[in-house]
């Protein structure tokens, strides 16, 4: 496949390594900021081949792992009210707070996997007598597909459509994690496909104000090795400033048409993350004109609210303060058969991919 | 035959009675496809002859959607329990078959089905001995669920067991791996994708027999990573062990078009079901010549020696990537989901 077997070249790979290994004096953190990076690192055992002050912090770009558990409790109430709820996959293993919504399809909810919010249209016009409701999470990367397909339900007059949405915004989170005042990163590699949505202006004001200094990188191994060789060649020399790694795909500008609707359907708003807790102006939000199509105003569930499993560290796991294996519930009280956690379930959480990748 | 003349057009409760529509179902369809003189007895079980020890294997197949590219439950129904009772050492020979049908399948459907289990026992060796038909109310089956159970003779020279696999054996597949599971999911409702993906569903027995003949004990060990693929199966064979599984990455054969599917959808191949592929455990003395053997034979043309055993990192399984990092490869958790983004 273009695009992957040289990117995962052994030879290439191996020559950025020597370099961050000649160049690296001083002990460095850097954030991944997303999950996909997160797995990547880990799965491809690119941890190990750091040298040992180059440490990696996991960032909180999961979005199964932060969208809230009050949210997830409101899927699984509308599947029992009836409603056939469609979702990405790895959403229907995380725990509610009772069960999750893959229990709940096993007794009996209509609980559809799809790739695409466009498809759950069609099965809303499939199902005329029934609503249907797409569980819209993540970040800037997945919202323009779940703006769309409100767009779509629009153009075609359908009215049994709405989505549960929970979209959450990179730039905040990095803001909130360098507030914290546990924050010890020095460099962020940045989230790859948010930037090939939204561009990358919106960094530039950031790396000012924290001087930090960010390099937007991609998924496969030589991808992340080079991000983060761009990361510690300005830790090193005292620099701090944007660069894009993942040039091949990240535009500045971004996806226009992407924005445009995007900001056609969600305005900015305050949005509650898992493990963080609420962040101002962090996320998406349906706009009054689009409110029809808001899942959480068609139907009474809004005031569902419930408390996290107090012996889940998943806060400090998004925060980078704490690494998976440092918890106590790891791979004791908390493993993917059983987790405690987000973080443990999609395969782009932090303690997932240090459970079924990591040596270490 | 004409399907059209038979009197009626889908499988109904009746067929499923005992009574006249039974044996019009067993008659005019299951009979004359299968057509052979342990059926024609038409009695409640079979009598046969198998000599020395006996291996058995018993599997139900409930796949959806049941006609795929590359086969259809019928066939896979054959494969399946063939291919266990192979991995065995043995070589089969018998298959009992059970369908648990429901109403209101189409006739056409179920008559490819059965010509297609005939088709796979014919290439398989294999008789379909007894048999079964229940028919069950709608809503409360999902059109056809077989079982088969697999009879076969132990071959004389083998002697398969985990407890002979030694420190240094080496781990040899028989090919390209996730072909089937991927092929199953670019036709399921709701992730259809194009693609030329054909399952791998095949059966196995005569590579096997092959491979014993030639080697005998020295193989110590051959499973088919069916469901949870080959990642699952090398870490039950690890724990069981208690040694380590050492695998290289740049060995694991994948066709091209199986690997950019798995990426696109956020699958690990690792963990994608196979019905065409086995492992061998071998003597690290005979590696090479079981390699070009299984390279010879038409079901194990890309045959590739994966990994090996090792004393290092007992009951885990340890892959090393494309660019020489490592990594565990630990079993899978319930089905393998797509991700997000």
């Amino acid at each position: 496949m273009k695009y992957l077997s040289e990117y995962r070249n052994l030879e290439e790979t191996k020559k950025i390594l020597d370099e961050i290994h000649k160049i690296t004096t001083r002990e460095w953190n850097i954030m991944e900021i997303c999950g996909g990076q997160t797995h990547s690192l880990v799965k491809n055992g690119i941890l190990e081949l750091l040298p040992e002050k180059v440490r990696m912090i996991h960032g909180p770009g999961c979005p199964v792992c932060v969208t809230p558990l009050n949210l997830i409790d409101k899927a699984i109430e509308l599947l029992e009210q009836g409603v056939i709820v469609c979702s990405f996959g790895d959403m229907i293993r995380v725990p509610g707070s009772k069960k999750s919504l893959l229990e709940a399809k096993a007794l009996g909810g209509d609980l559809r996997i799809l790739y695409s919010p466009i498809e759950a249209v069609s099965i809303a016009k499939e199902n005329p007598d029934k609503e249907v409701v797409f569980f819209a999470v993540g970040f800037e990367t997945t919202a323009p597909a779940n703006a769309l397909s409100v767009l779509h339900a629009e153009k075609e007059g359908i009215s049994n459509y709405s989505i549960l949405a929970s979209h959450v915004l990179v730039p905040p989170a990095m803001e909130a994690i360098l507030d914290d005042k546990f924050c010890t990163i020095d460099a962020f590699l940045g989230a790859g496909h948010v930037c090939a949505i939204m561009g990358t202006k919106e960094y530039y004001p950031l790396v000012e104000k924290y001087k930090i200094p960010t390099v937007i990188t991609g998924f496969e191994p030589l991808d992340l090795v080079q991000g983060i060789y761009l990361a510690v060649k300005q830790l090193e020399a005292g620099k701090y400033k944007l660069e894009n790694q993942y040039s091949r795909i990240v535009k500045e500008e971004g996806n226009i048409a992407a924005i445009n609707v995007i900001n056609k359907i969600f305005e900015i708003g305050n949005r509650e993350w898992r493990g963080i807790g609420e962040i101002p102006n962090s996320g998406y939000v349906i706009k009054d004109a689009y409110r029809k199509y808001d899942a959480e105003a068609k139907f009474n569930i809004s005031n569902i609210k419930v408390p996290e499993n107090p012996n889940c560290i998943a806060g400090e796991i998004l925060r980078g303060i704490k690494k998976p294996n440092e918890c106590e519930q790891f791979g004791k009280a908390c493993k993917p058969s059983n987790p405690l956690g987000a973080p443990m379930v999609s395969s782009e959480g932090a303690c997932a991919a240090y459970y079924h990748f990591s040596t270490q | 035959m004409d399907i059209n003349n038979l009197g009626f057009t889908t499988i109904n409760l009746g067929h499923g009675s005992g009574g006249e529509l039974t044996r019009n179902l067993l008659d005019k369809l299951i009979f004359s496809v299968f057509n052979n003189p342990f059926l024609n007895e038409k009695h409640d079980g079979a009598i046969v002859k198998i000599e020395g020890k006996i291996a058995i294997s018993t599997d139900s197949f409930v796949i959806t959607p049941i006609f795929f590219k590359g086969g259809n439950i019928g066939s896979l129904a054959v494969h399946g329990t063939v291919n266990d009772v192979a991995m065995c050492g043995a070589i089969p020979k018998y298959l009992s078959l059970a369908f648990i049908i429901e109403e209101g399948l189409d006739v056409g459907e179920f008559y490819n089905i059965i010509k297609s289990i005939k088709k796979a026992a014919d290439e398989s060796g294999v008789v379909i001995v007894t048999g079964d038909t229940k028919v069950v109310e709608r809503g409360k089956g999902d059109k056809i669920f077989i079982n088969t159970t697999g009879f076969g003779e132990v071959h004389p020279q083998a002697n398969i067991s985990v407890d002979h696999i030694k420190v240094g054996d080496k781990i040899i597949v028989n090919g390209f791996i996730a072909q089937h599971g991927m092929a199953i999911m670019s036709e399921r409702k709701g992730l259809e994708f194009e693609s030329d993906i054909e399952s791998d569903s095949t059966n196995l027995n005569y590579l096997v027999k092959d491979l014993l003949d030639a080697f005998g004990d020295k193989i110590k060990l051959f499973r088919d990573p069916t469901r949870g693929g080959l990642g699952t199966v090398l870490h039950e064979i690890a724990t069981d062990i208690e040694l380590g599984v050492f695998l290289k990455e740049a060995y694991i054969p994948i066709e091209k078009q199986v690997a950019a599917a798995c990426e696109m959808l956020g699958l690990d191949p690792m963990y994608v079901a196979n019905e065409g592929v086995f492992i061998a455990i071998v003597d690290p003395s005979i590696e090479n010549e079981v390699l070009a053997l299984m390279r010879s034979h038409e079901k194990g043309k890309n045959a590739s020696i994966i990994g090996e055993i090792t004393d290092e990192h007992p009951n885990k399984v340890v892959l090393k990537s494309l660019i020489g990092g490592k990594r565990i490869v630990s079993p899978l958790v319930g089905e393998q989901l797509p991700r997000i983004c």
